[in-house]
């Protein structure tokens, strides 16, 4: 086809450049500020490195090898947020880097920081090898064997034999976490969705690789993956539409056409930006899409099959870090993007928050699983973080910010002792099993009395400075109505998270009950970090509510 | 003929899509009506590219291309599992976890 007839195609020609001639201008090679940059590039290399480690050493070798790696390589990745932060890029010296497409402000750091914190942790966890019995005289994780082979089949056997076991966890935890790094800094809607595919991958893979009770794992990681892809689907549509409504992908971009700010003399523009339709309705896909993630009700559905089929390690860097990237998206894009939008989303996300949170903590009473009622609690607590984003105002961001990164450590805590408790089918997740632990092995029930005090919100814990924060944002900003049913909500979910407690210290231990396995030094760790960031952070939250305080800016 | 039409026929393909994944019970076939509402948003971002007169979505649309074949990398592994544990590749018999 000849460029004639294409520019005739043209409906409004004119003011309208042409495809064909676009290309041959001098293109110019972007600079990229690499030591902005440098915590995803430092993750993203040492995946990469992991899966060169997973390709040429030999099999005994590579367990010791990817812990180390991955572990240095994400310390050393948080060592360059603290320095970044420490030079002012947090404050003053925000930017936009990489020709715009992200953005290394106050709450990309924190929220960095927070997800690679966690994403040690979490490395410990899955590392954990003192759990599981000795498979024919080796040590093996939580991990499946071959996770190729047929669940019970002759190649599982086989695999287990020979004592092998899924090293390839570690490149994949690191290449989520690469993307996780990206999701919150996206600054155009391209990395959006790249980001968002680059976290979630990794992440369905995970969930199908558990060692024991393998049919139910691969179950979660089909569910997930269908639903994710599905939900990433309608991202992307409402994503072309935002595209089609503004003609550009940036954040700042779409934010001023939203908002009229620059009178526009594009005939083509003045005809989409005309049609409210397509930024409605796009708007509305691409926040379906990050609710989706975020697991708040009516998109929830994934979430307790997810957390119930999933290794618990897996579970709970999920539940942990995917909350923390995806509310630093949905922050970004409704405070960058769409506060212009304001008076249209305010209300959808009021009637989302106050869905979530009843319908999180009422469901939660009635489960029997103590996976599931840790999704549920999750669902119930991504509606109190919604009642902070909200706000729509510099406290509600520095409260979400923090309330984050309180509950993404409870979170790994509480899944880590999970792992602890087993018979010998593995984990002992039934509630009914946790009768009488407080009896068998206090220490274990008091830690994780104090995670379950810590979700429930009960002063002195970081639940509680949390939730103090968010509500207070969100009343601060008009949402008092949220606040009410927040409280309400709060209250009856302490009733479930009691029940629990009460069933550990007052009831008497069974006969053929659980035993609880003495974990080795990384799962203690793992625990004990847990522990003392719920007390710090509520005996003496003030130096972190400062902290996020002032990172509660975006750059635009 | 004007390019918005090629915006109405994405909207089409999309839907259709979308109607296919709660309909259909086979996990591959559910699969691919994941990757047509894909293809629907390609159509889309390349067809507002046209109207705009910019690259940008012509761009979207080649990473989009990219990001799919990665999901189907990742997407057809998981259900193969699946189907091999199963002999089943219905969605409706994978069902040991309920409400």
């Amino acid at each position: 086809m000849s460029a004639v007839a294409i520019t005739s195609m043209h409906a409004p020609s004119g003011a309208v450049p042409n495809l064909w001639t676009l290309s041959a201008e001098k293109l110019e090679a972007p600079s990229i500020e690499y030591g902005k940059l440098s915590p995803v590039l430092i993750v993203l290399g040492v995946a990469a490195l992991g899966v060169l480690l997973e390709a040429f050493l030999p099999r005994k070798a590579r367990y010791t090898a990817q812990v180390f790696v991955s572990a240095l390589g994400l310390v050393a990745a948080f060592a360059a947020v603290i320095a970044l932060a420490a030079g002012g890029a947090a404050g003053t010296k925000a930017q936009l880097v990489g020709v715009g497409a992200l953005a290394v402000d106050g709450p990309t750091l924190f929220m960095q920081g927070v997800i690679l914190l966690t994403g040690v942790v979490a490395v410990l966890v899955f590392a954990e090898r003192k759990l599981e019995p000795a498979a024919h005289g080796s040590r093996v994780d939580s991990f499946a064997a071959q996770p190729a082979s047929v669940p019970g089949g002759e190649g599982e056997k086989e695999a287990t034999k020979a004592g092998w076991t899924t090293t390839e966890v570690f490149p994949l935890l690191l290449f989520a976490i690469g993307g996780m790094l990206l999701f919150p800094a996206a600054n155009d809607l391209l990395l959006l969705f790249i980001a968002l595919e680059v976290f979630s991958l990794p992440l369905y893979l995970l969930c199908a690789l558990a060692r024991r009770r393998r049919l139910l794992s691969q179950e979660a990681a089909v569910k997930y993956f269908l639903l994710g892809a599905f939900s990433s689907a309608f991202l992307l549509f409402g994503i072309a539409l935002l595209y089609g409504y503004a003609g550009t992908v940036t954040y700042s971009g779409i934010a001023r056409v939203v908002s009229g700010a620059d009178a526009t003399t594009d005939p083509v523009l003045a005809q989409t930006t005309g049609n409210d339709a397509l930024l409605l309705i796009g708007g509305a896909l691409v926040l379906m899409g990050l609710l989706f993630k975020v697991g708040a009700v009516p998109f929830h559905m994934w979430t307790p099959d997810v957390y119930q089929g999933a290794p618990t390690p897996v579970t709970g860097f999920m539940a942990a870090a995917t909350k923390v990237a995806a509310f630093g998206a949905l922050l970004r894009l409704l405070y960058v993007v769409l506060p212009g939008l304001a008076w249209d989303w305010r209300p959808v996300l009021w009637g989302v928050a106050i869905v979530t949170m009843v319908a999180g903590a009422i469901v939660a009473i009635t489960q029997t699983d103590i996976k599931r009622l840790l999704a549920y609690s999750s669902i119930a607590h991504a509606g109190f973080l919604l009642a902070g984003v909200v706000a729509l105002s510099e406290e509600g961001v520095s409260s979400v910010l923090f309330y984050l990164g309180a509950y993404s450590f409870v979170t790994l805590g509480a899944f880590a002792v999970v792992t602890l408790v087993r018979d010998a089918g593995g984990e002992a997740t039934h509630l009914s099993k946790w009768a009488g632990l407080g009896r068998r092995s206090p220490l274990l029930a008091a830690v994780f009395a104090l995670f379950l005090l810590a979700f429930a919100g009960i002063p002195l814990t970081s639940g509680f400075s949390g939730k103090f924060a968010v509500f207070k944002a969100a009343a601060e900003s008009g949402a008092g109505a949220l606040v009410v049913v927040g409280v309400a909500s709060s209250a009856i979910a302490a009733f479930f998270y009691l029940r629990v407690i009460v069933l550990m210290f007052f009831s008497e231990p069974k006969a053929d009950g659980p035993s609880v396995a003495v974990p080795s030094v990384l799962t203690s760790t793992a625990i004990a970090v847990g522990v003392a960031v719920t007390v710090v952070l509520g005996v003496a939250p003030q130096y972190f509510l400062d902290l996020a305080g002032s990172a509660g800016v975006f750059v635009r | 003929m004007s390019p918005i039409n090629y915006v109405y026929l994405a909207a089409l393909l999309f839907t259709i899509g979308a109607a296919g994944v709660l309909i259909r019970r086979n996990a591959i076939v559910v699969f691919m009506c994941i990757e047509l509402m894909l293809n629907a948003s390609n159509l889309a971002l390349v067809a507002f590219s046209r109207m705009h007169g910019n690259l940008d979505g012509q761009i979207m649309a080649f990473f989009v291309m990219v990001v799919a074949a990665a999901e189907v990398v990742v997407g057809l592994a998981i259900i193969v599992m699946l189907y091999r544990a199963r002999h089943s590749a219905s969605v409706d018999d994978a069902s040991l976890m309920k409400l």
